[in-house]
């Protein structure tokens, strides 16, 4: 039985970029600024990295394939890194290269960096994009709003809700976000709304309205990990150490077998269990402080708190609405704004995610800080809900 | 000679209001406005010939169940594919067997008729099915966009069970140029209708009818039924006096309840006819063209038992109305719409790939676990039953005739569809087996979990970049 990757990597240095219409940013300009701030945070020279993993989602409109990139574009000393892409789960699957290189003894040093620059379509929403030649000839031609909005309809009959109410829940979800957006200055959208606004807003795909959708946005986000005997070698303090590092990918069962019903996500639960068994964590509800989940639209966030076991199945409209997730509830979530407001850049929002609970672990989310958080659970979903992957890392102090 | 066995109707649900037609272009063609009366059946956006026939072919084959048929012809002048056999992907999508002899048919307005001769006249054993399918452009504010109607009808001809025997055929080739289309046009070119309906219909109909008359020993007295497919309102009535045949002979062409259908108008009609013929009755079916066919049949007893599994009467009932002549125009592509940059995207068909997965794309074939009996679509290397997992154990499955049941669905305003918004959501099979897929002709509010769904062969997409349509199954709601 392995033992898991509890407290044998700690957190050195984090950055992350303004996310938002970075009309005048290149992918570059972001790494750099995303970099910057990490390298300084680390407290070490950029030679002593020994090995990096770039992720990056949509190559097509971002920096093309290769890991040449980031290379490139941080002037790396020719070590070794890796391109990683595993859609929207991405940045998380970039901080786990590198966790696991620190982990497994073949490095010291690990850089994970993740970028995405959505912004040069020419378009709103998500670039348009193939899914690949066999799903191309029979898939529907969902968008991601289509696609998540399916989560809403399978989830509403399995608990025979009507509509209104699970869209006053999902309308207060956005709410929360964007009241947690304003404190934070780097976030994409940084505007209050009401609940009034969200449920009046014009359908994207029923019954994902505007204020539904998470933001799309440039940006990066980035990490430096190491030992902690090397961290406290650099004279580091409080360390921030990495608890668990899960990672659980559709197989089709969702899709093609009949025992999936549509309203949930099958891999948050799996990855979410063994997240919990790697950290030690019994009662989810009472150790888990914080959350950064991947709303990408209000119904995915609403779901996945139940899938996380902070709410019980069926019972999140409930939860939701008496602020259990706000930020002055019993668990909050999207303390930073979420892909709803500090926005969505793909490649970077799973690092984003660990960013923030890392600053609030530290004590440094300023106008947005929680008081004596603990135990912080990221949560990174890519795909679509009858075919996903999703990635959790939880972080917390180093014992 | 072999007779009809069976016969089908497929007419699309949308119908054009013609009053929509006139109010939008009779400030053009005030003459428009005499003609805004009822309605035309239009394609849906993801409709053609190739699809309207696979309906057509189900509604007539589907009270056949057991027939193993010898060959399909397919006949159109509205041919999706110009060098690609269409009536191969209608026998795939029907998935019939491998060895059936098919034919395209065309070039005429007279194309089903005479490719209803050649099968009644056939020595050949077994079962043959003839389908005529047609979606003929016309230019916008044209006679022809208010007379015109897209629908497609299939009759299946054999030896055993004839519901409608041949007594005689006769045919008349001669180059009358009443309409033509060259190899680039978009559109048909015609000549003054008077001029048609006097030297054409006129004098060619009476040349074939009266010879068939002098063959058999039936009198035009004797006939009940004289189907005489033209978008000419009266000439049917006109060319009856002058045969000699009863007034209530005439069988109406639907011209204000689906328009006249082009290639497809004559077995529509003939399967519309049948619906209603008594046991002895005669039917009188002329197809017109650069000469004409004609053909006479009488009902047999065996009539009175046979029930279509939709005819013409079914079809016409299955409808939507349509008011928005600008959708119309949009579907037939006779607008140049600005439909957004999402619609881009390159829509390549790697014909290697798709022909990988033509049992799924085409024939909507999944499968069924040997070891485990999990039915499952699409059809992959191991069972997806997570129990089983067992290695190339699924024998082939056929989930087009499969009714199923809405699980999860949404309707996308932010996707591209050529009729946004765009439905889709998974499907739950009778019988097991599930998948995502498109939902076509939604009507709002009509569709919730739970909804029950059949699943109907459409365009996917287009690929106007090099001429190329993809199809798959799409689910439809069920009333």
């Amino acid at each position: 039985m392995a033992s898991g990757i509890k407290d044998k990597v700690v957190i050195l240095g984090m950055g992350c970029s303004k996310f938002g219409e970075r009309w005048d940013a290149s992918p570059s300009d972001l790494m750099v600024e995303a970099f910057e701030e990490c390298i300084e945070d680390a407290g070490i020279e950029r030679e002593q990295i020994e090995a990096a993993w770039f992720g990056a989602g949509i190559d097509a409109f971002n920096v093309g394939s290769s890991a040449m990139p980031l290379a490139i574009a941080l002037r790396l000393n020719y070590i070794p890194v890796t391109k990683v892409e595993n859609m929207c789960a991405t940045g998380t699957e970039a901080f786990r290269g590198a966790v696991y290189a620190v982990a497994s003894g073949a490095c010291d040093i690990a850089l994970a960096l993740g970028v995405e620059k959505l912004k040069d379509t020419g378009y709103g929403g998500l670039p348009q994009r193939t899914r690949g030649l066999e799903n191309d000839m029979y898939w529907p031609n969902l968008s991601a709003p289509g696609a998540f909005a399916q989560l809403a309809s399978g989830y509403r009959a399995k608990h025979k809700l009507n509509k209104e109410d699970l869209k006053r829940a999902m309308a207060h979800v956005s709410v929360k976000s964007h009241a947690n957006g304003v404190k934070n200055p780097k976030a994409h959208l940084q505007r209050e709304i009401t609940e009034d606004q969200a449920v009046n807003a014009p359908f994207i795909a029923e019954p994902i309205g505007l204020y539904d959708c998470c933001g799309v946005s440039d940006g990066s986000a980035c990490a430096i990990v190491t030992t902690p005997e090397i961290a406290k070698s650099l004279g580091k303090e409080n360390l921030i150490s990495v608890k668990a590092l899960q990672l659980a990918v559709s197989n089709g069962t969702e899709s093609s077998h009949d025992s999936w019903d549509g309203s949930h996500l099958k891999t948050t639960r799996i990855a979410s269990q063994r997240a919990y068994d790697e950290a030690g964590i019994r009662k989810p509800t009472e150790e888990i402080t914080m959350t950064e989940v991947h709303d990408c639209f209000s119904i995915t966030e609403l779901v996945t708190m139940e899938d996380l076991q902070l709410a019980e199945e069926g019972k999140g409209v409930n939860d939701v609405l008496d602020g259990n997730f706000d930020s002055d509830g019993k668990t909050p979530c999207q303390i930073d704004g979420g892909l709803k407001c500090f926005g969505h850049p793909i490649g970077a929002s799973g690092l984003r995610m660990i960013y923030e609970n890392y600053l609030q672990l530290n004590g440094k989310a300023e106008a947005r800080q929680l008081d004596s958080p603990k135990m912080g659970l990221n949560h990174n979903l890519g795909g679509f809900p009858h075919q996903n992957i999703c990635s959790i890392s939880i972080i917390g102090p180093y014992n | 000679m072999s007779g009809i066995t069976a016969y089908g109707a497929y007419i699309p649900r949308g119908r054009l209001s013609k009053q929509a037609i006139a109010e939008a272009n009779s400030w053009f063609d005030a003459s428009l406005k005499s003609l805004g009366r009822g309605e035309r059946a239009i394609c849906n956006w993801d409709e053609d010939s190739i699809t309207m026939a696979v309906e057509a072919a189900n509604n007539c084959l589907c009270s056949k169940p057991d027939i193993d048929l010898s060959s399909l012809y397919l006949a159109s002048t509205t041919f999706p594919f110009l060098d690609r056999q269409n009536s191969v992907v209608v026998s795939e999508a029907l998935n019939l067997n491998k060895s059936i002899r098919t034919m395209d048919v065309g070039g005429s307005q007279r194309a089903a008729t005479s490719a209803l001769i050649s099968l009644l006249d056939s020595s050949a054993e077994g079962d043959s099915v003839l389908i005529a399918s047609e979606h003929r452009r016309s230019k916008a504010g044209s006679r022809a966009e208010m007379l015109w109607g897209d629908s497609a009808a299939a009759v299946l001809v054999g030896k055993n069970n004839v519901i409608a025997e041949c007594l005689a055929i006769e045919s008349l080739a001669v180059d009358f140029v009443d309409h033509y289309r060259g190899e680039d046009a978009n559109f048909d070119y015609d000549w003054e209708e008077r001029w048609i309906r006097d030297e054409g219909f006129m004098k060619s109909v009476p040349i074939v009818v009266n010879k068939l008359i002098e063959s058999s020993s039936v009198s035009p007295e004797q006939i009940n039924h004289f189907i005489l497919p033209t978008d000419q309102a009266r000439t049917p009535a006109a060319l009856a006096k002058k045969l000699s045949i009863n007034p209530e002979a005439v069988v109406d062409n639907q011209i204000a309840e689906v328009g006249v259908a082009g290639v497809a108008q004559p077995i529509l009609l003939l399967a519309k006819t049948l619906e209603n013929a008594k046991p002895g009755e005669h039917i009188l079916l002329i197809g017109f063209g650069q000469g004409c066919d004609a053909l006479l049949l009488k009902a047999t007893d065996a009539i009175s038992n046979y029930k279509p599994s939709v005819g013409v009467s079914t079809a016409l009932a299955s409808r939507r109305e349509e008011l928005n002549y600008n959708k119309f125009l949009s579907f037939n592509n006779l607008v140049e719409r600005d439909i957004g940059k999402r619609a881009e995207i390159d829509k390549q068909t790697y014909l290697s790939g798709y022909n990988r997965r033509k049992d799924l794309l085409t024939s909507f074939v999944g499968g069924k676990c040997r070891e485990c009996g999990t039915v499952q679509i699409p059809r992959e290397k191991y069972c997806v039953n997570p129990d089983c997992n067992a290695l190339d154990s699924q024998d082939p499955n056929s989930f087009s005739d499969k009714q199923g049941t809405v699980v999860t669905w949404t309707a996308d305003r932010l996707t591209f569809d050529w009729s946004p918004p765009a439905y889709f959501g998974m499907v739950q099979f009778d019988g097991g087996g599930k998948i995502m897929m498109d939902f076509t002709e939604v009507e709002d509010g009509n569709i919730d979990a739970g909804s029950k769904v059949s699943v109907h062969f459409r365009i996917r997409q287009f690929d106007p970049a090099r001429g190329f349509r993809k199809y798959f199954w799409k689910a439809l709601i069920e009333d």
